[in-house]
């Protein structure tokens, strides 16, 4: 039964301690929340607001969790029941008006103050340039484990399998998927947002000048088996640089496969850029994304590694292994995962072409 | 043997399921035939019919019907004998039982198995991702490991769990001899192995397990091989078992509380499952509906989300989350509950603010509501949806924090018991801090759209399903194991797994907040080599975090065949479950005990909650007995 309440207060040293400890804490944790290398290297101008909007963050919420281990802590050192204390009971407070509507008010404004921050934030990073100032469009598309990027420079219509894009100017991304949903991301530029198939996405950013490099694309959204691979690289070049690249482009439309609008039917089929990248015109999934080759230089592990598994084949297997992969399935690995529509979504000159190419290269 | 497939029970129930896969056979091949379908016979489709007949066939089987269906069918119902009640053997735990203390223990026994298979993924998960590039299973096993892990975790322990203890706790705290409902209850009950069961089989599924998460996003899961149909039916079930006993509890909450036990004399662990009820009576049918429409568009070519024939695959999220982020509340609440209980116990001291403390469970009921579209920042939704999201979003942190600085308030000036329930208690008071304030983080949108998907989140999460609700979990095995199994536990034991989990759980845990920021995405097999030393570390403790759980189960399974006796109050505590034996006889109170008082008065000389001079409980006469005493 509960025992006769006697009065336990904390003493007035106590108090002080508590503060002077939380005071110390509560610099100590903002000093470490600012001083730890949370990001990637910020190279868009939308990366900078975001990470300040970080650091406010960290100011804003320390003191909180501070002020709660704090009072834990102490309530533990200073209340914590003491021999000869089994039966005793503290004294029965029930409530404090005054303290329930200063810690509902208090954090209440403390969240106004974030929300409003944060919705300034969002304006900023997703406004268009000013009046005036150009614009790119770069129309990605993701589908079963790669991006494209479709280009119009003054005109000239050309799609690339990498990112391309030059310093400084913003670029809105028009974002679409294929297949299953994706999501467009490069960690250095901050923004991402989902490819959804049957509507079209948009966001911008603009690379910084300390933006001129090689940058990770990866797949955030959970897309399938090689959901893992879904990596690409965005080139950021110099104005001129850019430009250089264009005229390329433009100049040779069929360069980095896929492009053209002719498909299957033009010309020669470059089957090693068909292996590395797939056909995206008609979501034929790149090979290389989930298989091993030498020779391609892909290092895919979801299926079998195909310098292995294909040496000493005849033309009639591979061709067989393409067009009907459940039909033999190398040890180790499991029926169903490889897709079984490259008899739709290659040409048959395109099977065929694949398979000379992998005969060659895997007899070798 | 006749008598035996006839009678309730396992060989019936075994019966009934070899009918069960003939009926699917059946009504598959008959269909095709109608149809003029060429094979006659579909895998995928009898599969299908299957996994959706068969647990029905089983749950007939082992009579968890029977009563509804003589009754239905005007034949004679067997006299109410009590015989359903209480559990003499360890065979009373493995089959319809009746009595909610039973079940209570099936519950948790059954969801603290699943802990453990979840726990041992997720084992499997950290080794493969312990260095880059491939260890040991392929990216489709990689991908079923996280999303059976996922399901697992959130269907089978931490909901059912707390449905467990509270089946156990409720009633006796309220004073009454059961649910209202004991029927109900027992199939409530059975509906979960039949689903935990589901899920574990798919990763027999040719194809391999469901790999498309735990949120199973269209089109992704409308194109995945047949494993994903374990869970998007799976789910039914466990839903179901859900809903049903939300219903119990409210009904129970609402009719059968003592005389004198207002609501506002309510222990808060009743407050946080009534509120928790509301949650998922509205909430739950929201996820059998999106699982639903995957399932149609699965067998039947539906196209809801197929975009190409003007479906629309941002709706799935929609109908998903509006489930799916109450349900973080219907994980969380109870918890809620439970710390409030241990707190007044182990600091002596009413719990401060309870009326506040019970409006703000109804308010994170209301909010938690409004806020389901923060999952979506990033999906390309209408843009406008954000912001009131985000307002929303960040003002749950009021009432939550509410409930912190009470708790806080309640320890202040107590005579701290620092025992095991006590020590996760505070623990969790801690961990739960942190993760939300990482959820106030993730409320801002500019920061969720660089974090969504990757780490952080990951972080996030396990600071708030496993800091917070496994800690509270924890606390409240411990806290009524002596109620539940009439011995104590192991305290140097108990002690020893608390800091083993506290350490280990920030070792893990917390360097995932630093690769997330950094930009590794979750649900990868295979990461950028930048990731690897921290990912060996986070591998490196989870692996201890695992053991550490062996602790537990040790000394769970040794106190309970062997531990000391446990007095009727080992905690002195006030609330009604304490005054009745360990464990409490079957049914319950031997007088309907009247409430005088609120359930925290220590401090208060002489307080008592509940007195037991009220009316003689009609003790069970065998067949003569009034049907169902429990229900009235």
């Amino acid at each position: 039964m509960p025992q006769e309440s006697t009065p336990r207060r904390e003493s007035k040293r106590t108090v002080q301690q508590m503060v002077l400890v939380g005071v110390i804490a509560t610099a100590a944790g903002i000093a470490l929340g600012l001083s730890i290398h949370w990001f990637p290297p910020a190279n868009s101008t939308q990366a900078d607001k975001i990470d300040t909007l970080w650091d406010v963050l960290i100011i804003a919420t320390v003191p909180i969790f501070v002020l709660v281990t704090v009072i834990v802590l102490f309530a533990v050192i200073e209340f914590r029941m003491r021999p000869g204390e089994e039966n005793l009971d503290g004294p029965p407070i029930h409530g404090n008006t005054k303290l329930e509507v200063i810690w509902t008010a208090v954090p209440a404004i403390l969240i106004i103050g974030m929300v409003t921050y944060a919705y300034i934030v969002l304006h900023d990073i997703e406004k268009a340039p000013a009046a005036g100032n150009p614009e790119r469009q770069v129309a990605v598309t993701g589908q079963q484990f790669t991006w494209s990027f479709a280009y119009n420079e003054g005109g000239k219509k050309f799609t690339s399998a990498q990112l391309y894009l030059p310093v400084g100017e913003s670029v809105k991304f028009d974002v679409r998927s294929k297949d299953v949903i994706h999501d467009f991301w490069v960690p250095d530029f901050r923004m991402k947002i989902d490819a959804v198939p049957g509507i079209t996405t948009h966001y911008r950013i603009t690379p910084k000048t300390n933006a001129i490099g090689n940058h990770d694309i990866v797949c955030a959204e959970l897309c399938g088996l090689g959901h893992a691979y879904m990596r690409q690289t965005a080139h950021v070049l110099s104005k001129a640089g850019f430009q250089a690249w264009v005229t390329k482009m433009t100049r040779q439309p069929a360069a980095t496969g896929g492009g053209g609008g002719g498909g299957a039917q033009a010309g020669t089929t470059d089957a090693k850029a068909l292996f590395t990248q797939g056909n995206p015109d008609t979501s034929a999934t790149a090979c290389g994304s989930c298989h091993t080759l030498a020779d391609a230089g892909t290092t895919g592990t979801t299926g079998p590694d195909l310098d292995k598994v294909l040496k000493g084949k005849d033309a009639a297997f591979i061709k067989q292994s393409i067009l009907d992969p459940n039909k033999v399935i190398a040890p180790g690995y499991q029926a169903n995962i490889m897709p079984t529509n490259f008899g739709d979504t290659l040409s048959p000159q395109q099977v065929d072409a694949l398979v000379q190419y992998l005969s060659k290269v895997t007899n070798k | 043997m006749t008598v035996a497939l006839r009678a309730p029970g396992w060989w019936r129930a075994l019966a009934y399921v070899i009918v069960g896969i003939a009926f699917s056979y059946g009504v598959s091949i008959g269909a095709r035939a109608i149809l003029g379908y060429d094979p006659l016979l579909d895998g995928e489709a009898v599969l299908t019919i299957g996994l959706i007949a068969v647990p029905f066939f089983f749950l007939v089987g082992l009579g968890c019907f029977d009563y509804w269906f003589y009754w239905a069918a005007g034949r004679a119902t067997r006299p109410e004998d009590h015989s359903g009640h209480g559990a003499y053997s360890w065979k009373d735990y493995f089959r319809p039982n009746t009595d909610h203390k039973v079940i209570g223990v099936q519950y948790v026994v059954t969801s603290f198995f699943f802990l453990f298979v979840g726990g041992l993924l997720a084992m499997l998960m950290r080794a493969e991702l312990a260095a880059p590039g491939r260890q040991f299973v392929d990216a489709n096993t990689f991908n079923g490991l996280f999303s059976v892990h996922a399901s697992l975790l959130i269907f089978l322990f931490v909901i059912p769990v707390f449905a467990g203890l509270a089946n156990f706790v409720l009633p006796l705290m309220i004073g009454a001899p059961d649910m209202a409902f004991p029927r109900l209850n027992a199939l409530s009950y059975w509906l979960l192995p039949v689903a935990g069961l589901m899920m574990l089989l798919s990763f027999a599924a040719p194809g391999g397990s469901f790999a498309s998460g735990w949120t199973a996003y269209a089109p992704l899961s409308t194109s995945a091989p047949i494993g994903q149909e374990f869970f998007t039916i799976g789910v039914q079930f466990a839903g179901a078992s859900s809903i049903a006993t939300a219903l119990n509890f409210l009904v129970t909450i609402i009719t059968m509380r003592a005389p004198g036990m207002s609501f506002f004399r309510l222990p808060l662990l009743v407050w946080a499952n009534f509120s928790t009820s509301l949650l998922v009576v509205i909430a739950t049918p929201f996820i059998a509906a999106s699982q639903f429409f995957v399932l149609l568009d699965r067998a039947l070519g539906f196209d809801f989300f197929n975009a190409a024939r003007g479906g629309d695959v941002l709706m799935y999220q929609h109908v998903f989350w509006f489930y799916s982020h109450p349900a973080v509340y219907i994980m969380m609440l109870p918890g809620f509950g439970i710390i409030s209980e241990i707190l007044a116990v182990k600091a002596r001291k009413p719990i401060f603010g309870y009326r506040m403390m019970a409006f703000s469970l109804l308010a994170i009921v209301v909010l938690g509501f409004t806020v389901w579209a923060h999952h979506m920042f990033v999906s390309g939704m209408q843009p406008w949806i954000r912001i009131p999201m985000m307002i929303t979003t960040a003002i749950i942190a009021v009432p939550t924090g509410i409930k912190i600085f009470s708790w806080l308030a309640t320890l202040w000036r107590g005579v701290l018991h620092l025992d095991t329930p006590m020590l996760f208690a505070l623990g969790f008071l801690t961990m739960f801090t942190c993760g939300g304030i990482s959820g106030v983080m993730l409320a801002m949108i500019p920061l969720t759209i660089h974090v969504s998907d990757t780490y952080f989140i990951v972080a996030h999460i396990h600071y708030v399903l496993f800091g917070g609700s496994l800690f509270t979990i924890f606390a409240g095995v411990y806290y009524w194991f002596p109620k539940m199994t009439g011995r104590m536990y192991d305290e140097r034991l108990g002690r020893v797994h608390f800091w083993l989990t506290f350490v280990f759980f920030n070792l893990t845990f917390g360097p995932m907040h630093i690769i997330g920021v950094q930009g590794m995405p979750r649900r990868v097999y295979d990461y950028a080599d930048k990731f690897a030393a921290w990912n060996l570390f986070i591998s490196i403790s989870a692996f201890i975090l695992g053991l550490s759980t062996l602790v537990f189960l040790y000394n769970m399974i040794a106190s309970w065949r062997g531990g000391p006796r446990a007095v009727a109050n080992p905690w002195r505590a006030l609330t009604l479950e304490w005054q009745v034996s360990s464990p409490p006889p079957v049914f319950n109170f031997d007088a309907i005990p009247t409430v005088v008082g609120g359930p925290y008065e220590y401090g208060v000389p002489g307080a008592v909650h509940g007195v037991f001079k009220g009316a003689e409980v009609p003790a069970p006469a065998g067949a003569q007995a009034q049907a169902t005493t429990t229900a009235e």
